[in-house]
């Protein structure tokens, strides 16, 4: 693997850029693995290169319907952060924001992180209450949040009106600093070059049509190129979590709904914080290119289209309006959704399955991509070891059989 | 502007309807259901790719709720039926 380096740029640049080698091969699928990942999003990549780096299964293949990264982790909007209510969920949350904050050394690919802050605002004193609670909550968990006065959110963020006669207008706000944006399509390709080098096989266009499990024990998945045995197999098939579930027999508590996103037309730098706000509905940032990146609220009723809707698209736009009226002569220049599974707690679905050998890791809902590198790591630990990691136990299949639940929906305030 | 044919009122554009998710029914027995059957019932879907049985009420116009087979790949509503009308043609296009 060629180390990208100012020394390789320079090389390369007195060759005129004609010898650079391919980030990853494209290699012909094998007869037999030790573990085949489905799914080569971000999740499955990352899966794929800790089962390499960290416990030395390099015999591994991913499986992928379409193109690397092509799914819900070329779609999101890029937030990464780990200001989450309860202890299980900030711990893993964390330890994701951690490795993002390491991972451009680590795989030798600029991901591009960019810790900007995430601020959360409140427009009534009821909702800055909740989010004081919020705030502690985060802070007893030992993760960094600062609670803002509205002057101090107009001193980080000037677009924002903080009168008394704007629509909604600012009570206060808080901010976690180490939150951010990453660039998306960089995690899934350094995530790819960085397990290609350790031997892992990346196919694409091969989707998994079937899991062959006799004695309820998997032997083997069933491709669009042809069968292949295994030892274990990992589902990391966010958007198509139910699918390949219901292949291997048994049902998840998820349903699948379009997310959509958009962006404006590039301009000059006006913001570098994320901003949302749980009652407008909405977060924004500006990319580096300069676009407004924004969402807002699912679109009505289960899908796997991978479209949004244009009435969902104009409820967005008018909550980004009513909360930055200023934008309001840009153009919207491209519109898209993702697919994301969304579990009744809104908390991911990670680790055994009913069927032994085979693994799950799904049901992000909308927060998948700032989960990438634990989801990965520990879902490759679960793998390797047949155990769930520390980190996921609380997040297993069985909790909606037990009835543990982790309600971060009623708590977090995340508005989905 | 997609329209979706309520069984009251005839079509309509679909901002005057919400989802109510999955069609889903409570166990029958709720004294004897035992843990797996009220777990099905409250967090457990098929979660269809494909025709998927919905319930959607008017909101912003008659307020029932009906039935509706809405094919999740391509968002068509292909039938809609009044929730006592266990079967029949229905309401949709058919399409």
């Amino acid at each position: 693997m060629d180390s990208y380096s100012l020394f390789s740029l320079v090389k390369h640049a007195l060759s005129g850029h004609k010898n650079w080698q391919p980030a990853w091969r494209s290699p012909k699928l094998k007869p037999h693995y030790d573990v085949v990942i489905a799914g080569a999003g971000g999740h499955g990549l990352a899966t794929a290169y800790y089962l390499a780096k960290k416990h030395g299964i390099t015999k591994v293949a991913v499986l992928e319907k379409g193109w690397l990264g092509g799914g819900n982790t070329g779609r999101n909007t890029q937030a990464i952060r780990s200001n989450y209510f309860y202890p299980e969920a900030t711990e893993f949350f964390d330890h994701s924001l951690k490795l993002y904050e390491n991972l451009s050394q680590e795989l030798n690919y600029n991901i591009m992180l960019s810790q900007r802050g995430t601020l959360t605002l409140a427009h009534s004193e009821r909702e800055l209450e909740g989010l004081q609670r919020w705030v502690t909550a985060i802070q007893i968990n030992g993760v960094d949040s600062e609670f803002l006065t509205p002057a101090e959110i107009k001193e980080l963020a000037p677009v924002i009106d903080i009168s008394k006669n704007a629509r909604f207008p600012i009570a206060g706000g808080f901010i976690q600093r180490r939150g951010g944006i990453a660039r998306h399509d960089a995690v899934a390709w350094s995530y790819a070059r960085g397990a290609d080098a350790l031997g892992v096989d990346i196919i694409q266009n091969c989707a998994v049509t079937g899991l062959d499990i006799r004695n309820n024990k998997i032997q083997g998945v069933k491709t669009a190129q042809g069968t292949i045995g295994c030892e274990r197999v990992g589902l990391t098939v966010a958007g198509h979590t139910s699918v390949l579930a219901e292949m291997a027999g048994f049902q998840v508590p998820v349903t699948s709904m379009a997310l959509q996103a958009m962006v404006t037309e590039p301009m000059k730098p006006f913001l570098n914080t994320m901003i949302a706000s749980p009652v407008v509905h909405v977060y924004m940032h500006q990319s580096d290119r300069g676009e407004l990146v924004f969402g807002g609220g699912a679109d009505t009723g289960n899908s796997y289209a991978q479209r949004g809707s244009v009435p969902i698209l104009e409820e967005n736009a008018r909550a980004i309006l009513e909360l930055f009226p200023c934008v309001s002569r840009m153009k919207l220049m491209r519109q898209w959704a993702g697919i994301v599974d969304v579990t009744p707690d809104t908390m991911p679905v990670i680790g055994k399955t009913p069927v032994d050998g085979l693994y799950i890791n799904g049901g992000w809902g909308t927060g998948g991509f700032k989960a990438i590198p634990a989801g990965g790591d520990t879902l490759a630990c679960t793998i390797a070891r047949d155990k769930p990691h520390s980190l996921i136990e609380k997040f297993s299949l069985e909790r909606f059989r037990s009835g543990e639940l982790v309600n971060e929906a009623a708590s977090s305030g995340v508005a989905h | 502007m997609q329209q979706i044919d309520c069984p009251w009122c005839g079509k309509r554009n679909e901002t005057e309807f919400s989802c109510g998710g999955e069609l889903i029914s409570r166990p029958q027995d709720a004294l004897g259901a035992d843990d797996k059957a009220w777990t099905d019932y409250l967090y457990f879907r098929t979660n269809t790719k494909g025709v998927h049985t919905e319930v959607w009420r008017h909101t912003f116009g008659c307020r029932q709720w009906f039935k509706a087979e809405r094919n999740t790949l391509t968002h068509q509503v292909v039938n809609t039926r009044k929730l006592s009308e266990e079967t029949g043609e229905g309401h949709g296009d058919h399409g």
